[in-house]
C-alpha cells in the first residue's frame, strides 16, 4: 500500500488481501486483475518493480512467473498454470478474489443471494429437498448424506434444534477447512444459516480449533458484519426467521472432531465421545436434535441453493456428487489445496495437478483420509476418488488429506507413525482403543526396530479386529486402517522386517547400516569432515571407513558423498562388509603430478 | 411404555421400550459379562466386554449391550465366534495391567484368555470408571476423577475433597475390580500436605 502511495497510484489501484490461493508450494502469490497475471513466490523487495512495471507500464515481470517444468515456458495467467488448469474450483474458487474480512467483497460476487432465495422463494422443505436431491454427502469423513441428516433433525419432535459447524480439523497435513474459514468465512456462514432455516433451528455453533487464530478472527468478523447487514439475528432480511451463531474455540484435541465428543465439549465437559446408538441429529447437543456438518459441507450449500441440485449432480460419480477439496502434501512437487470433481483419478490429482514426485523418485503410495485412513499403492492409482471407492480400497475419504509417499518411505514405519498419533489422541475411555492401540504401537515399534517376532502380524490382526469391531467411537473403529491397508498392499515389507530384519525402503534406523564402498571412495574427505559423530576414519588419499560402533545413522555421509562417486551405501538385512586392510587403503593417484 | 419383543440367543424376550439389551437379557436370566456396568450408574460403555452381535433387517453388527436400546424384532446373539474372540482380546489387554483381579481371572477362564499374551504393565487400574462415576453420580462429591487422556489416563483423587469426604465414605472401594483404587487413595492421602494423613482411620 505504501509503495502504491509512493508511486502515486493509491487512488487507482485496489489492493486486496485475500485468503489462500491453494498453491502453497509457490506462495506468497500476487494476482493482478483484471489481466489475471499471476506472480509466485513474491518477496517484499519485488513489490516496487511489480508496481512500476506491471501496473504502470503493463509489462510482465518474467522472473516471477510460473515456469512449466516440462517445456520451460513461462505462464502468465493463473488459470493456465497446470496446477490450477486441471482443477474445478467451485467451492474454493472465490478464496483468491475476496477479502475475507470484508462482507462487501462477498456480496459483490453474489454472496448471500442464496440465503435470500431460500428465505423468500423457497419454504424450508424445498430447501431440504434440494439438498437431498443434490445428494450432498458429509465432507468431514463419514460421507453421510447431509439432506438425510437434516431431515432427521427437522422431523425430531424436540426443541430447540441446533446446527453446528465442525471446524476442528485435526488431521496432520490437512488444512482445507482452515483455508475456507480463513479465506471465505461468509460462504460457510451463509450455508449454515440456510441449513438452520431448512431444519428449523435458531441457534448455531461454530466449533473451531484454537490453533487456527486467523480462522477464529475472520469468522468472528464475518458474524459481526453479517449481523450488521441483517443476515443474522432477529427477523433476517425481514423474513421473520431468527438465527444467532456463536463461535466456540476447541482446545486442539483430535478426538473432538468426532461428532459426539465435539458436542460434549461444546456443553463444557471433557471432550469424550458418547455412545451413539441414538443419532445426534435426534439427540445431540444438550440432548436436543443437532445437525453437525463439516466446514466444506456447509460451504457447498449456498451453491446448491443458488444453482440448483441438477447443476450440482453434473459433477461427480454415481455415489459421490460435487467436488472435493484435497490437501496434497508429502513427496509431491506441487504441495497445496486442490479442488476436483469427485471421480477424478488419483493419478490425475497426483501427476496432472500435483506435478508428480520430486527428485526423480518413484511413487510408492498415497495415504488418504487422515490418520485413520489407508495407504493406496501404485497399482490402484487409476482409482476414481469418491466416498465408496476409497473405502473399498481399504482407505477412506476422510476430510480429504492426501499424503504422497515416495520409494524411500517404509510402510511399516508409516503405520507405526499414524498409530502413534492416534494413541496420543485417544481419549482413553474404552478398552479396545486405549489398550488395543497401546499394544499395536508396541509391536509395530518393535518391528521397525528389528525386534519383530514370528506371530506379530497375527497378533496385530487380532488387535485390529477388536479395535474395529468393539471401540466406542470412530477414532478407535478406524484406527487400525493404517496397519490393515499397509499389510494388505505391502505385506512383504512387514515380513522382511520380521524375518530378515531388513527394511526394504532403507529407512528404519535400527535396521540399516551405512557403508563406504572402497572401490568407489575417492578419499575426498567431505563425508569425514561432515560426520557429526566423528565415526569416519580416513585422510587424504586414504580410503574412508565408517566405524559402525560410533555411527549414529544420521545419513549425513550419504547425502554428502558427491553424486559422481556415490561411494556411501545404505544397506539393510545383510552384514556390513569387513573393512579393507590398512595397507590397501592408500589411493595411488596416477597421472597427477606431485 | 410400550412393550417390544426381541430374540436373545434363540429365546423370545419381552422388554419395555427404552431398556438396553443388557437389561432385557438380565431380566430373562441370560448372562452377559460386564466390568464397567453398575445398576445404580448411567451406562458408560467403556469396557466393551458386554459386546454382543445384533441382527436387524438382515444387518449384523457388534454393539455394546449395556447401551444399545431394545427394538422390536431385534435378534441378539450374546455368544458367537467373533464375540468370544473380541472378549478374549479385551480380557488379555486388561490382564496385562491387573493379572490377579478375580473378576478378570474368572472371565479369562471362560474365554480362554491368556494373561501373559501382552507384556505386563502393572498399573492395576482398568479404567472401568466405577469409582469415578459412583462418587459423581451417587455421592455427588467428585472426590475422584480421571486425569489426562489415552494411554496416560489414570484415576486420581482430588486431595482437597478426598481429605474432607473419603474417610467417612469409602463406598467406592468394594466396587473396584482391582486393587488400584485403594492404592491411589492411600497415595493421595499420604502425599497430601494440606491435611495430615487420615488414611484408614475410619476403618
Amino acid at each position: 500500500m505504501e509503495e502504491l502511495k509512493k508511486q502515486g497510484l493509491d487512488d487507482q489501484v485496489d489492493l486486496r488481501r485475500t485468503g489462500c490461493h491453494g498453491f502453497c508450494e509457490r506462495g506468497p502469490i500476487v494476482v493482478i486483475q483484471p489481466e489475471g497475471i499471476c506472480y509466485l513466490r513474491v518477496q517484499p523487495e519485488d513489490v516496487p518493480e511489480i508496481i512500476a512495471k506491471t501496473i504502470k507500464e503493463k509489462q510482465v515481470v518474467e522472473r516471477l512467473l510460473y515456469t512449466d517444468p516440462e517445456t520451460g515456458e513461462k505462464i502468465i495467467h493463473e488459470s493456465e498454470i497446470p496446477f490450477y488448469k486441471n482443477q474445478t474450483r467451485l467451492i474454493f474458487g472465490s478464496n483468491g478474489s475476496v477479502d475475507p474480512q470484508n462482507i462487501d467483497d462477498y456480496l459483490a460476487i453474489g454472496g448471500y443471494s442464496a440465503l435470500s432465495k431460500a428465505l423468500f422463494q423457497m419454504d424450508p422443505t424445498q430447501v431440504l429437498e434440494e439438498v437431498k436431491k443434490a445428494n450432498l454427502r458429509g465432507r468431514g469423513g463419514g460421507g453421510f448424506p447431509a439432506g438425510r441428516k437434516w431431515e432427521g433433525s427437522r422431523n425430531a419432535p424436540d426443541e430447540p434444534k441446533y446446527v453446528i459447524v465442525n471446524a476442528d480439523e485435526g488431521d496432520p497435513g490437512a488444512y482445507m477447512d482452515r483455508s475456507l474459514l480463513e479465506g471465505n468465512p461468509h460462504l460457510v456462514l451463509e450455508g449454515l444459516i440456510i441449513g438452520a432455516y431448512a431444519i428449523g433451528s435458531h441457534e448455531g455453533y461454530i466449533y473451531v480449533r484454537q490453533e487456527y487464530p486467523l480462522a477464529v478472527e475472520n469468522i468472528n468478523i464475518a458474524i459481526k458484519q453479517a449481523e450488521e447487514y441483517g443476515f443474522l439475528g432477529k427477523d433476517i432480511l425481514g423474513s421473520g426467521f431468527d438465527f444467532v451463531v456463536k463461535v466456540h474455540r476447541g482446545a486442539g484435541a483430535f478426538v473432538c472432531g468426532e461428532s459426539t465428543a465435539l458436542m460434549t465439549s461444546l456443553e463444557g465437559r471433557v471432550g469424550e465421545p458418547r455412545p451413539k446408538y441414538v443419532r445426534s441429529n435426534v439427540k445431540g447437543l444438550w440432548g436436543k436434535p443437532s445437525v453437525l456438518n463439516n466446514v466444506e459441507t456447509w460451504a457447498n450449500v449456498p451453491h446448491i441453493i443458488n444453482k440448483g441440485a441438477d447443476w450440482f449432480i453434473q459433477y461427480g460419480t454415481e455415489g459421490s456428487k460435487g467436488t472435493k477439496i484435497f490437501s496434497l502434501v508429502g513427496n509431491i512437487v506441487n504441495t497445496g489445496l486442490v479442488e476436483v470433481p469427485m471421480g477424478t483419478t488419483l493419478r490425475d490429482i497426483i501427476y496432472k495437478i500435483g506435478g508428480g514426485i520430486p527428485g526423480g523418485k518413484k511413487f510408492k503410495a498415497v495415504q488418504t483420509g487422515g490418520p485413520s485412513g489407508g495407504c493406496i499403492p501404485e497399482k490402484l492409482l487409476d482409482l476414481e476418488v469418491g466416498f465408496d471407492e476409497l473405502t473399498k480400497a481399504g482407505s477412506m475419504m476422510g476430510s480429504g488429506g492426501m499424503i504422497i509417499m515416495d520409494e524411500d518411505t517404509c510402510m511399516v514405519d508409516v503405520a507405526r507413525y499414524f498409530l502413534e498419533f492416534l494413541t496420543g489422541e485417544s481419549c482413553g475411555k474404552c478398552v479396545p482403543c486405549r489398550e488395543g492401540m497401546r499394544q499395536m504401537l508396541k509391536i509395530l515399534t518393535n518391528i521397525t526396530k528389528g525386534k519383530g517376532k514370528e506371530g506379530d502380524i497375527e497378533t496385530l490382526e487380532d488387535l485390529a479386529e477388536t479395535l474395529s469391531a468393539a471401540s466406542l467411537c470412530a477414532l478407535g473403529r478406524t484406527a487400525a486402517n493404517p496397519f490393515l491397508s499397509t499389510l494388505q498392499y505391502f505385506r512383504e515389507e512387514y515380513e522382511a522386517h520380521i524375518k530378515e530384519k531388513r527394511c526394504p525402503a532403507l529407512t528404519c534406523k535400527e535396521l540399516i547400516s551405512f557403508y563406504i564402498d572402497p572401490e568407489k571412495c575417492q578419499a575426498c574427505m567431505i563425508c569425514m569432515r561432515k560426520c557429526p559423530a566423528g565415526a569416519i576414519d580416513g585422510g587424504k588419499n586414504k580410503i574412508h571407513i565408517i566405524d559402525q560402533d560410533k555411527c549414529t545413522k544420521c545419513g549425513t555421509c550419504f547425502e554428502a558423498c558427491p553424486p559422481r562417486f556415490r561411494a556411501v551405501k545404505k544397506i539393510s538385512g545383510e552384514p556390513v562388509p569387513a573393512p579393507i586392510p590398512e595397507e590397501k587403503r592408500t589411493i595411488a593417484r596416477k597421472g597427477k603430478k606431485k | 411404555m410400550s412393550e417390544v419383543v426381541l430374540n436373545i440367543d434363540g429365546k423370545e424376550v419381552k422388554a419395555a421400550e427404552g431398556m438396553t439389551i443388557l437389561q432385557a437379557a438380565q431380566s430373562a436370566g441370560i448372562d452377559i459379562p460386564t466390568l464397567c456396568h453398575h445398576e445404580k450408574l448411567e451406562p458408560y460403555g467403556a469396557c466393551r466386554i458386554c459386546t454382543v452381535e445384533v441382527e436387524m433387517d438382515g444387518w449384523t453388527s457388534l454393539v455394546a449391550s449395556c447401551l444399545y436400546p431394545v427394538k422390536d424384532g431385534l435378534v441378539v446373539r450374546t455368544r458367537s465366534e467373533k464375540v468370544d474372540r473380541i472378549r478374549k482380546v479385551i480380557l488379555e489387554l486388561l490382564l496385562a495391567h491387573a493379572p490377579d483381579s478375580p473378576a478378570l481371572v474368572a472371565l479369562a477362564e471362560i474365554y480362554g484368555a491368556d494373561k501373559d499374551r501382552f507384556e505386563k504393565e502393572a498399573s492395576f487400574c482398568i479404567h472401568c470408571g466405577l469409582c469415578v462415576r459412583y462418587c459423581a453420580e451417587v455421592k455427588k462429591k467428585n472426590a475422584v476423577g480421571f486425569v489426562d487422556r489415552g494411554m496416560r489416563r489414570e484415576i486420581s483423587f482430588v486431595p482437597e475433597i478426598a481429605a474432607e469426604e473419603c474417610w467417612k465414605c469409602k463406598e467406592c472401594f468394594p466396587l473396584c475390580p482391582t486393587s488400584a483404587l485403594q492404592a491411589a487413595y492411600a497415595l493421595t492421602m499420604g502425599l497430601s500436605t494440606s491435611q495430615p494423613f487420615s488414611g484408614f482411620e475410619g476403618d
